[in-house]
């Protein structure tokens, strides 16, 4: 709550919870066609390519504003970007090898570039390292302003190529039949993920960003089947977690903003894998124990039912412990007490069961269904 | 049947990595013919079709559509690829699926209304899923998927239907759908080229075959072309359902997997050569 009231009191932490919260719901975004076209790894591949990219547009301007270090960043990731499909496309080595050949080759390159920055005998410098792990305290306004304006362009790229991007994602071929330049569509998609990285660089750094990638996405994923409502529940899920990521690492002084998003966001990840309806984990257990329930419950009515037609169909109460016997370790008991619930069967003397007369058609209803299967 | 021709191919070789897919391969397609395309696994049936569609960039050849380059004809090519080839838990529906195949006459921007919703309605209603268009794709069975690619493919209005392999493990329902499509489309004087890997349905359910095995070994009506000894030539010695039970009876689905699998044993140099390229 105190938190909360500071944010509209304060201004340093107006602006990071703002540029967080912007830069997650626009790598939230993009994301989703990211996880839904497997290019999860190109993510990570373009966040750490950005390294060198940064350090190289400070050496090369002097200026550590924030529109040039992006640009260096966007350049770098575009050019490692070309050369994975470059690489995939000519020789016989698989994507994934290329992704992790070109994300080392960069990122290591980015670091000997950063060492060398730190050795200078100017100041200046003073700052870039936070670009690997993330620093939302470092946001200032003109920042924000420069996450939000090139995020827009993203996201008004998805708005307005929505048919075209969806295209793409579901079934290349088919567009590229009906007419479509794919390659293009591919370019300008692939674009927009270089953009949606970038800008959130400077508050989450190049080594987790990654994960504002692919983990509101995924989450996201778990909660819905329509590819409008995912990529509006993902940017959601983003924002979410970057705005309290940031404000996490603004009010404890000393942590990196990167693995506080980062855990933001993993939390969402794993109560969306956990509890999502349909696809949860939790939920499909319960599913499944409720089917087996069910499937106990109707073989052990049909065990009475047969038991019932032995004996001419008459009331007759037959002992429990017959149908323990019949089918051994599966809670015979705990079935006939459910099967007394519903109505289909009830107790008859000590330890006797025999079913009722929903339970006789119940049973047959059950045998006419086998039947029609078979 | 018209004298006209739907699809011209001339010299069409294609290459994978240096290997041959197809070779110096013509083939005349007449206007209005329902013609299958067989041969064993890695004769290049695939690669004919996507080179139609321009998907792949042959090595050489020259194809016509309605007499005019494809490029300029792609408003006539509806295409119906293997229902492998997508990824069917991807978040959407049905009539998302069918409302594809009206983009490319949208054009850039442009989004779908309710035109689209309507014919795509009607051609799911044309392969018997009308009940089914807001079901999610990952819900649908495998003969289920198939007539949704059928179906898109429909949207499209076009003239000539070039299909992969379109009763490939489909439910008997399924084929009976996709025949009676194909039957509709005939009679409305549109072409259709598919894949076919059941031999003996093939004189039922097509009026024109050609048999491919990387070059054209035959192509014609099927009463004149579809002969033992071409089929020998094709398959390379081995063709069961010629010396087998009857061909008319029986499980199709099962007959025409056995039937893949011997002209799997029969070429197995080509089929490993193809293996994971684009002539699969």
């Amino acid at each position: 709550m105190d938190l909360l009231f500071q944010l509209f009191q304060d201004y340093t932490l107006r602006t990071v919870a703002l540029g967080a919260a912007a830069l997650g719901i626009v790598s939230g975004t993009l994301g989703a066609y990211a996880v839904l076209r497997r290019q999860s790894l190109l993510g990570d591949a373009i966040s750490h390519a950005a390294l060198p990219g940064i350090v190289l547009a400070f050496l090369l301007t002097g200026s550590k504003s924030t529109l040039v270090l992006v640009l260096g960043a966007g350049v770098a990731g575009l050019i490692a970007t070309l050369i994975v499909m470059t690489v995939t496309g000519v020789s016989r080595v698989p994507e994934d090898s290329a992704l992790g050949i070109v994300l080392s080759v960069f990122f290591g390159f980015g670091l000997v570039l950063l060492t060398y920055v730190q050795k200078l005998p100017d100041a200046r410098q003073a700052g870039l390292e936070t670009f690997l792990f993330g620093q939302a305290a470092t946001l200032l306004e003109r920042d924000v302003i420069v996450i939000a304006s090139l995020g827009a362009v993203a996201l008004l790229a998805v708005l307005l190529f929505w048919k075209e991007f969806k295209l793409l994602s579901f079934d290349r071929e088919f567009g590229a039949t009906l007419g479509f330049p794919m390659r293009v569509i591919d370019v300008l998609l692939t674009t927009m993920l270089v953009l949606a990285i970038v800008i959130g660089l400077q508050t989450v750094g190049v080594v987790l960003m990654s994960a504002m990638v692919v983990a509101p996405a995924a989450a996201a994923r778990q909660w819905t089947h329509g590819l409008g409502r995912m990529v509006v529940l993902s940017a959601l899920f983003g924002g979410v977690a970057g705005l309290s990521g940031a404000l996490a690492s603004s009010s404890a002084p000393g942590v990196a903003t990167g693995p506080a998003v980062v855990l933001a966001a993993t939390a969402i990840v794993i109560v969306s894998l956990l509890f999502a309806p349909a696809r949860g984990v939790a939920w499909r257990a319960l599913e499944r124990r409720r089917r087996r329930r069910e499937i106990r419950e109707d073989a052990v009515l049909l065990d009475l039912y047969a038991l019932a037609a032995q004996h001419g169909m008459r009331e007759h109460a037959h002992p429990a412990d017959v149908l323990v016997a019949m089918r051994p370790g599966v809670g015979v008991e705990g079935s006939l007490d459910a099967l007394a619930e519903h109505g289909y069967a009830r107790r008859s003397g000590d330890r006797g069961w025999v079913l009722t007369k929903d339970g006789r058609t119940h049973a047959r209803d059950l045998l006419d269904q086998e039947r029609d299967r078979s | 049947m018209t004298d006209r021709l739907a699809i011209e191919v001339n010299d069409l070789t294609v290459a994978y990595r240096e290997q041959p897919v197809l070779w110096d391969v013509d083939l005349e397609v007449p206007e209005g013919v329902l013609m299958a395309i067989v041969g064993p696994n890695g004769a290049g049936k695939t690669t004919m079709i996507k080179a139609i569609l321009g998907l792949i960039s042959p090595a050489a050849g020259q194809i016509l559509v309605h007499g005019k380059p494809y490029r300029q004809q792609r408003r006539l090519v509806a295409y119906v690829p293997q229902r492998g080839t997508v990824d069917w838990d991807f978040p959407t529906s049905v009539l998302d699926v069918v409302m594809m195949g009206r983009y490319g006459a949208l054009g850039w921007l442009r989004r779908p209304g309710r035109n689209e919703r309507d014919a795509a309605m009607a051609a799911l209603e044309m392969v018997g899923m009308e009940d089914l268009a807001h079901r999610q794709i990952s819900q649908l069975s495998g003969g289920q998927q198939q007539r949704v690619f059928l179906a898109r493919a429909l949207v499209q209005d076009a003239r000539v239907y070039l299909m992969d392999e379109p009763f490939q493990g489909v439910d008997a329902r399924t084929e009976r759908a996709i025949v009676g499509v194909l039957q509709e489309l005939r009679a409305a004087g549109d072409t259709v080229v598919a894949v076919h890997h059941a031999l003996q349905t093939v004189p039922e359910y097509f009026d024109w075959v050609t048999l491919l095995n990387v070059r054209r070994i035959a192509a014609g009506p099927v009463d004149e072309v579809f002969t033992e000894e071409n089929l020998r030539l094709t398959y390379g010695g081995r063709v069961p359902f010629l010396s087998g039970n009857g061909g008319n009876g029986g499980d199709r689905g099962n007959g025409g997997e056995s039937l893949g699998a011997v002209g799997a044993a029969s070429d197995l140099a080509g089929e490993r050569a193809s293996h994971g390229n684009p002539a699969g």
